[in-house]
């Protein structure tokens, strides 16, 4: 006879609270855990999926992600010329946070090297990759835009060609793919008086000069579009992506870059482990030691909750010793209770965070291999936590249950 | 059959503390009880009736004494000669002032349970809990918890325990003490005829006068003494 389950069967109602409780405390620590996996994942997707073997980017920064990195366009072709190198490709990141349809919409603006590039790696949901140089984007559903939909960015519209998911920045954000072209435009828009303010002022700054003033026409072409000027450096991009041939040794193209004086370079390790040594550590360790303290309240309120169990079995405890009950009777009706109680905590724990971890901002992600962990983690609780009833039970003697 | 004894207790003594706090709560207890007898232990309380039955019933040793139960010595004093608790399950029953039945557990499962600790097999253990309860006609309220039967269902359920393993002696501590007096006579009449079906020796430890006649022997205890009684059948 399973006394553990008699004992449940009549108590029913009190079981499924106490379960029902622990279950929502166990989907408090597997949610942590699940969110500090999705931080990982999210910091470290993009470098995962842009298939790139080696990242440049501006000198002695750790860019592009972990910090803000600015190099000229042009490294590319520099970077193109490197025996091994397959593709070198031009990208852009960058936040913005716009008022939309009157709500807050922030996304993290990511640049594709169009025609290279068309966001054929981008896992879709649904749509298209972009098609044309211009006035297209990619959106990851997490920011709430529509197929079709068309949406105001700077002086351009952009139609929403294609949905994808999952594709989240270190900060949380959204990521929105543009054309390299199309996200320096986001980035750098300007109004058409700033512009006309800034060519005045080149201008004035022309005629002051010795030049402006031997030579007057040049004082006009000072104030042409800042294109037009060979003066003036190309546009910048955040980095400089390479992806190498088949058998290429990426140690020799690695040194090869490193002795350019002007640049950094990292392979895609390396900007995986700038990320999570750098922005993400700090959110990592404050959630893991978050997850730790949960994990020990846990035990201490399964612990409780075993012991007032054991206690209210008190009678029924000594009355089993007198009528000859083994000490491994009542240890194995404590255990089990544990288990179950552990093991049912546990499902509901999965179950409600299945319906409600969507539901976050942010990605929970739960890995096999963490609600392996988390079940290893319940078991150790249950057995540890049971030890106080266990004790109780242990030292009860047989005549109580004259009392 | 019912001359052989079930139990001896012979010279028991037991005192609780040492020195300027000792206590003798029972001196000199001798008692010698036949199978298929039935006895009443009287006496007013702090007489040392509990202090004997829990000696007896191997739960708490004298500090002196012999006890000898079925031809087997054992307590020599408060050296205990066998396994008191695996010979306790199997010797003895008890049967307590309130019912003492295990809330959680049916009727039926309250007598089953006796013998599965006792490692007889479900089936024997279910067949022979139904057979108990038949017999003392609670069959119909086998799968009935405790709360739902009444003081005097639950003490037949108790006794049905106290026999489920066929043991030699039955020890009932005022068993009658919760109901009322005609079911507190019914109880002691089904003790006697427990006794006297099963073969089983039965000590009932009460304060109840108006059953008397359902005893083969009374005894009263008094200060720690026990002597048999005037009412001695």
């Amino acid at each position: 006879m399973n006394l553990a389950i008699k004992d449940i069967r009549h108590n029913l109602g009190r079981f499924i609270f106490t379960s029902i409780g622990i279950g929502m405390l166990l989907m408090i620590v597997m949610g942590m855990g699940g969110i500090y996996r999705g931080i990982i994942e999210d910091a470290t997707l993009l470098i995962d999926d842009i298939g790139a073997d080696i990242w440049i980017v501006q000198n002695d920064t750790r860019g592009p992600f972990a910090e803000l990195s600015r190099i000229p366009r042009n490294i590319s072709f520099r970077a193109q010329t490197i025996p091994g190198v397959a593709t070198a490709r031009t990208f852009v990141q960058h936040t913005i946070q716009r008022q939309y349809k009157e709500k807050q919409l922030r996304m993290s603006v990511v640049g594709l090297d169009w025609p290279i590039d068309k966001g054929q790696w981008v896992p879709l949901i649904s749509g298209r990759i972009l098609n044309q140089n211009h006035y297209e984007m990619i959106a990851d559903q997490l920011l709430g835009l529509e197929l079709g939909e068309k949406i105001k960015l700077g002086k351009n519209n952009y139609t929403v060609v294609g949905i994808t998911a999952n594709m989240i920045s270190s900060g949380g954000d959204g990521i929105a793919f543009f054309t390299i072209q199309d996200a320096l435009d986001i980035q750098f828009n300007q109004s058409g008086e700033t512009t006309r303010l800034e060519r005045n002022s080149r201008g004035v700054r022309m005629s002051k000069s010795d030049l402006g003033l031997k030579q007057p026409g040049l004082i006009e072409f000072a104030q042409q579009s800042s294109s037009k000027l060979p003066g003036l450096s190309d546009t910048q991009v955040s980095a400089v992506i390479l992806k190498l041939s088949p058998g290429a040794d990426l140690r020799k193209v690695m040194n090869i870059i490193k002795g350019w004086e002007d640049v950094s370079a990292y392979t895609s390790e390396g900007e995986r482990q700038l990320l999570l040594t750098g922005s993400v550590e700090k959110v990592k360790k404050q959630i893991g030691l978050f997850s730790i303290l949960l994990t020990i309240i846990s035990a201490i309120i399964m612990a409780l909750i075993l012991y007032t169990l054991t206690l209210d079995k008190i009678h029924s405890i000594a009355l089993l010793k007198l009528i000859g009950a083994s000490n491994w009777v009542i240890l194995k009706l404590i255990l089990q209770q544990a288990f179950i109680l552990g093991l049912s905590g546990y499902v509901i724990a999965y179950l409600l965070g299945q319906k409600i971890f969507p539901n976050f901002p942010r990605r929970v992600i739960l890995t096999d291999g963490d609600l392996i962990q988390l079940g290893i983690i319940v078991l150790i609780i249950s057995v540890v936590s049971s030890l106080l009833g266990i004790i109780k039970a242990l030292k009860v003697k047989p005549n109580e249950a004259l009392n | 059959m019912k001359n052989k004894l079930a139990i001896q207790v012979e010279g028991l003594k037991k005192v609780y503390g040492s020195g300027n706090t000792e206590v003798i709560a029972m001196r000199n207890a001798s008692m010698h009880i036949s199978y298929g007898e039935i006895v009443a232990l009287l006496g007013p309380s702090g007489s040392g009736k509990s202090t004997f039955l829990t000696a007896v019933g191997l739960i708490n040793p004298p500090t002196s004494g012999q006890i000898t139960i079925s031809d087997q010595l054992v307590l020599n004093g408060p050296e205990a000669v066998v396994n008191l608790k695996n010979f306790r399950k199997k010797h003895i029953g008890f049967v307590f002032q309130k019912s003492n039945l295990i809330p959680f557990l049916t009727a039926r499962e309250n007598v089953q349970i006796a013998l599965e600790i006792n490692n007889h097999s479900k089936k024997y253990s279910r067949n022979r809990a139904m057979e108990l309860l038949s017999e003392l006609g609670l069959a119909d309220r086998a799968d009935n918890f405790p709360p739902m039967l009444s003081g005097g269902q639950q003490q037949r359920v108790a006794i049905c325990r106290a026999l489920a393993n066929k043991p030699a002696v039955i020890l009932a501590d005022e068993p009658t003490a919760a109901l009322d007096s005609h079911l507190g006579e019914k109880v002691m009449e089904l003790f006697r005829d427990v006794a006297h079906k099963y073969g089983t020796a039965v000590i009932v430890v009460t304060h109840d006068h108006r059953a008397l006649g359902v005893f083969d022997t009374i005894y009263e205890m008094e200060d720690g003494i026990i002597k048999k009684g005037e009412g001695h059948v």
